[in-house]
C-alpha cells in the first residue's frame, strides 16, 4: 500500500475541513485502519510526519485505531474474525469467506485549535 | 521513502510537486474537489484565513468529527470515470502486475487481434520514460503515457486527464496500465469495470498469497508465459489453488502472449465483457 498518497489523501481532507469547519492548527489525528486495508501502520506514522511537515497539522500527534478483519463464511452462514485475506474460517476453514469489515481506513476526528 | 513499497523517494509533499509540475491543476489535488477550477481558486484564497485569525494558543482545543475514507478524493474521481465510461459504453480495464510479467507484450498481441473489430486505447503508467506507449502506439493505436514520477501508482485523477486527451469513441476497449507493483495499485480505484491481474510463470506461484491484496482485488488473473512452464518447475495447480483462497470468486486465465496458445479464451472474455458494456440496464 502506498502510505505516502494515503497521508496526502489525509492531509487534503484535513484542508478542506479547516476551512469549513474553521480551525487553524491540528494537535491530534484518529485514524481508524482496519487489519485488511493494506495499511502498514508503522509506515503510515514514517509517512504522516513528513507529509504532515510546513502544514497546519506539523507536528500532530497520529493516533490508529486498529479495526480487526471481519468475514462472512459461507457455510457457517456467520461472521468470522480473520487476520489475513488469505485466511480460512477459522470454524470449519472454508476458504468461502466474505470480506465484511476491516477493510477501511478513515480519518475518525481530530483534536484542533 | 515508502517503508512498505519503496516508491516514493522525496519526502515533504514531493509528490505534489510533481503533479504541479505536469497538470499545473494543483487545486483539484489539494482539494480533491471535482468542480470548476474558479472554485478551487476560490477555496485557494481563504484556505489560511483561520490561521490569521487566531492567533495560536489562544483558541481552545476542541474535536472534530471527520469521520471521512481516506481515499474519498480518489474513489470521487473514479466515480466520475465510471460514469463517463457507462455513458459511452467503454469497457475500460486496470491491468497490474509485478514488472516484468509480460503486460505489454500482451496487449501489443491483444491490440493486433482486436484492432479490426473494435476502437481500443490504451493509458500506459510508468515511473519513468515513454517506451511502452510507444510501443503501443507502434501497432497504431492510440496511447496516453502517464509518468507518475516518485509515485508507485496511478489515480484516478490522472486517469481522467488521459481520457480527456484521448477522446474515445463509444463502444472502445480501453486498457489502462498499471504502474509494474503488486502493492500499490490495489487500493485506487480508476473506475475500471475489472482489475486484471496478470501473473507469469517464472515469477513463483506463491504470488497470490505474497501479495494478497491486488489478489483479492481483481476479478481475472491471467497466467501468462505459460509457453515456458515446460522449463520451470511452477505448480499451476498449487498457482490456481492460492488465487481462489485469497479470492474465491476470481476466474483465471492461461495463455502465452508469446505463442499465442490461450489468447482465443482471453479475446473471447475481452468481447463478451465489452458487450456487457453496451446493456443499457434501466
Amino acid at each position: 500500500m502506498h502510505e505516502m498518497s494515503l497521508c496526502e489523501g489525509v492531509l487534503h481532507i484535513i484542508e478542506r475541513e479547516a476551512q469549513t469547519q474553521g480551525f487553524g492548527r491540528v494537535k491530534t489525528v484518529w485514524l481508524e485502519i482496519g487489519a485488511l486495508a493494506g495499511v502498514e501502520p508503522e509506515a503510515m506514522r514514517f509517512c504522516f510526519d513528513a507529509v504532515m511537515r510546513g502544514s497546519l497539522a506539523d507536528g500532530a500527534r497520529l493516533e490508529i485505531i486498529a479495526l480487526p478483519g471481519v468475514a462472512w463464511c459461507l457455510p457457517c452462514g456467520e461472521n468470522v474474525g480473520v487476520s489475513q485475506l488469505y485466511d480460512v474460517c477459522p470454524r470449519c476453514g472454508s476458504h468461502q469467506l466474505q470480506i465484511v469489515g476491516g477493510d477501511q481506513m478513515r480519518i475518525k476526528e481530530l483534536e484542533v485549535e | 521513502m515508502c517503508g512498505v513499497c519503496g516508491c516514493g523517494e522525496g519526502l515533504n509533499h514531493s509528490h505534489e510537486h510533481d503533479h504541479d509540475h505536469q497538470h499545473g491543476d494543483v487545486h483539484e489535488h489539494h482539494h480533491g474537489h471535482a468542480h470548476s477550477h474558479s472554485q478551487h481558486h476560490h477555496h485557494h484564497e481563504h484556505s489560511h484565513g483561520p490561521e490569521h485569525a487566531h492567533a495560536p494558543g489562544l483558541t481552545p482545543a476542541r474535536m472534530v468529527q471527520i469521520e471521512q475514507d481516506i481515499l474519498s478524493a480518489n474513489n470521487r474521481y473514479a466515480g466520475d470515470n465510471r460514469r463517463y465510461f457507462g455513458e459511452r459504453g467503454i469497457l475500460a480495464l486496470n491491468l497490474v502486475s509485478s514488472p516484468g510479467s509480460g503486460k505489454t507484450t500482451l496487449l501489443v498481441e491483444t491490440v493486433k487481434r482486436l484492432q479490426g473489430e473494435s476502437a481500443i486505447a490504451v493509458i500506459e503508467g510508468d515511473q519513468q520514460t515513454a517506451r511502452d506507449a510507444d510501443r503501443i502506439r507502434a501497432t497504431g493505436v492510440p496511447a496516453v503515457q502517464i509518468n507518475t514520477g516518485k509515485g508507485c501508482h496511478l489515480d484516478a485523477h490522472r486517469v481522467g486527464h488521459a481520457l480527456e486527451s484521448l477522446n474515445l469513441p463509444e463502444r472502445s476497449l480501453l486498457f489502462i496500465e498499471n504502474v509494474g507493483n503488486l502493492v500499490c495499485p490495489s487500493a485506487f480505484d480508476l473506475g475500471e469495470a475489472h482489475k486484471v491481474v496478470i501473473l507469469s510463470v517464472t515469477e513463483g506461484e506463491d504470488k497470490p498469497i505474497k501479495y494478497p491484496d491486488m489478489f483479492h482485488a481483481a476479478d481475472l488473473m491471467i497466467l501468462n508465459k505459460t509457453d515456458l512452464l515446460p522449463h520451470l518447475d511452477f505448480d499451476v495447480e498449487q498457482c490456481l489453488r492460492y488465487a481462489k483462497q485469497v479470492n474465491p470468486k476470481i476466474r483465471v486465465l492461461q495463455l502465452s502472449a508469446k505463442t499465442g496458445e490461450g489468447m482465443d479464451h482471453w479475446l473471447q472474455w475481452l468481447r463478451a465483457e465489452l458487450a456487457l458494456q453496451g446493456i443499457g440496464y434501466a
